[in-house]
């Protein structure tokens, strides 16, 4: 079946404005900044079954960047994974869907992920397994620009590089924000293309990572290093907020703040155009 | 035979029968033993490297794959270091991940105080869903692999990497989750685990002499404890002994305390008294620490008093 990606974007963007609206506080800058990587992925590129969440060989996604759990079910309900009422449970007590990932708890969640710079190396080792198993998926993964200060990143990509792990797409999703102010400021992370080349890596360095024509583009190019011996890490230059405009204006604030329901309706009234 | 010998012979075999079964070092494996298997078991053996994290979490990632991962280094790198590796990566997500720290407390000798893991039991027991299993020797440790093996959840495994005295006959017959009770007495329990097990066997021959009979329990699992064991031993005689190869603050006093909290018996303990190791050969580490067959029998003696 054919998506139309933008269109899908808007709706993933909508589920997570109206689920974390409903809670009323989230991680919705760096939700909004991965919305692009997920349609492409979850709509178009992944070899997947949302009837047959744990089926064999299947591609498997693994968010890294564990907080942005709300952009992860989102897709997946608007996959059809599961009902999208159950967003509206988001974070309340005995709810299946965390703000981080849990693989025990949300179906088509394949690892557990939160203390960031662990899902990465789980990734590499859901690679290596998949490597030992010769069962052609592919592995992607998601990390933050600011998960990127994590020393585990990169013990994990030198192990990828070193292990020749072909079948891992990886994203960095560079939206230049982080908690205490922009990631140059807190500690910079540049020149990244050129630290991925150095450990190993193919390198895609995408101009606009919320334009999900480029996206798809970045992907599709990936999946042909797939014989190259060598993973692929696709750079996302992000907006973080990215979609509604008041959020996107606040800069690092918007990594984890307040979200009214007045606010998420004039959001969604905004992705939708109809403002 | 070297407990590591034992510990690969095992691997090999596991490895041989199951190609999920998989193993994964951090630059260690020559002392760890497992060196060997990588030429036999290319598609089973791996290392990450001096990258330990790495590894904890990688080992999380092939278990989701189906894999049965055993993750390897000394033990302070296999516990305190990748603490959060193994609460989160591993324990929190439910990953069938063993992890196999060698050189338990004084036993990393020539290393000294930053490789010596006084601490390793307490930082493991907080973190819930984990097993934490110490064995006494190479035939509790041989009939302990498989059943670790299929447990299907993540095992912490403190194993001292050389020779150590054989306690149990062949016909030993090993659980998991059960407390062995290596000699019955009614004066007062010994509670014991790994590499001290021996010289507590010694203690209570020179005990008897003295008209002590002690009761020996090893607590070859101090997570979870088989409190049934402990309790009802421990109301038996009336005065309890532990003895281990780490700080007293944490380990196995901290787990028969817990596991006593309702009973009032007298609790002494023979273990490291709350301070880093140093540098030095076991002879002069038990003696520096205290871990000893004439403290053990000197802690054996107060506690009987105490009663």
């Amino acid at each position: 079946m054919n998506y139309d990606l933008k269109e899908v974007c808007k709706d993933i963007r909508c589920d997570i404005m109206t689920c974390i609206g409903h809670l009323g506080v989230g991680h919705i800058g760096g939700c909004l900044s991965v919305v692009e990587a997920l349609a492409v992925l979850y709509f178009k590129e992944m070899n997947i079954d949302p009837a047959n969440p744990k089926m064999e060989g299947r591609d498997r996604f693994i968010c890294s960047k564990g907080h942005a759990g709300p952009a992860v079910y989102a897709t997946l309900a608007n996959r059809g994974y599961f009902d999208k009422k159950e967003l509206l449970t988001l974070n309340q007590g005995g709810t299946n869907l965390p703000s981080h990932c849990d693989m025990n708890r949300t179906i088509g969640i394949d690892m557990t992920t939160g203390s960031l710079g662990q899902g990465f190396s789980c990734a590499v080792g859901v690679a290596l397994g998949s490597k030992l198993e010769k069962d052609g998926a592919t592995i992607y993964a998601m990390i933050g620009d600011g998960e990127s200060q994590e020393g585990q990143i990169w013990e994990a990509a030198m192990f990828a590089a070193a292990k020749k792990l072909d079948n891992l797409i990886a994203f960095t999703d560079y939206n230049k924000q982080q908690i205490d102010g922009t990631v140059a400021e807190v500690n910079d992370i540049a020149p990244l293309a050129e630290k991925w080349a150095a450990f190993g890596w193919n390198v895609i360095d995408v101009e606009d990572g919320n334009d999900v024509e480029q996206v798809e583009k970045a992907v599709e190019h990936a999946k042909l290093g797939r014989d190259s011996g060598k993973p692929t890490m696709i750079i996302l230059n992000t907006l973080k907020g990215c979609g509604v405009k008041w959020i996107e204006d606040m800069g690092s604030g918007n990594h984890n703040c307040p979200v009214s329901e007045e606010q998420a309706e004039a959001a969604i009234r905004e992705i939708r155009g109809e403002d | 035979m070297e407990m590591r010998a034992v510990y690969a012979a095992c691997l090999a075999e596991m490895m041989e029968k199951d190609k999920h079964v998989v193993i994964l070092d951090a630059d260690l494996g020559k002392a760890s033993g497992t060196l060997s298997l990588r030429a036999k078991f290319p598609e089973q053996s791996f290392d990450c490297g001096v990258a330990e994290q790495d590894m904890a979490s990688i080992a999380a990632g092939l278990s989701s794959y189906g894999f049965k991962p055993w993750i390897e280094s000394f033990t302070p790198f296999a516990t305190r270091r990748i603490c959060d590796q193994i609460a989160i990566s591993i324990s929190y997500a439910k990953r069938n991940v063993k992890i196999v720290g060698t050189d338990p407390g004084i036993s990393a000798e020539l290393n000294g105080g930053t490789h010596m893991s006084m601490e390793d039991i307490g930082v493991i027991r907080s973190i819930p869903g984990m097993v934490i299993f110490e064995p006494v020797d190479e035939v509790q440790l041989r009939a302990a692999m498989p059943v670790l093996n299929e447990y299907d959840g993540p095992v912490y495994v403190r194993l001292f990497r050389k020779q150590l005295p054989v306690v149990f006959g062949e016909d030993y017959k090993f659980d998991l989750f059960k407390a062995d009770t290596i000699k019955e007495g009614k004066d007062l329990t010994i509670f014991v685990s790994g590499m001290l097990t021996a010289d507590v066997v010694e203690a209570s021959k020179k005990l008897a002499e003295e008209g002590i009979d002690a009761e020996i329990i090893n607590v070859h699992t101090i997570k979870p404890i088989d409190k049934g064991t402990v309790v009802a031993s421990a109301r038996k005689t009336g005065a309890v002994l532990t003895v281990e190869n780490h700080n007293v603050i944490g380990g196995l006093q901290s787990a028969v305390l817990e596991a006593l909290a309702m009973e009032k018996i007298p609790v002494v303990a023979v273990g490291v008294q709350d301070h880093f190791g140093e540098v030095g050969k076991l002879p002069y580490l038990r003696e520096a620490t205290g871990l000893t067959v004439e403290n053990i029998l000197a802690s054996a003696r107060k506690a009987v008093t105490l009663k």
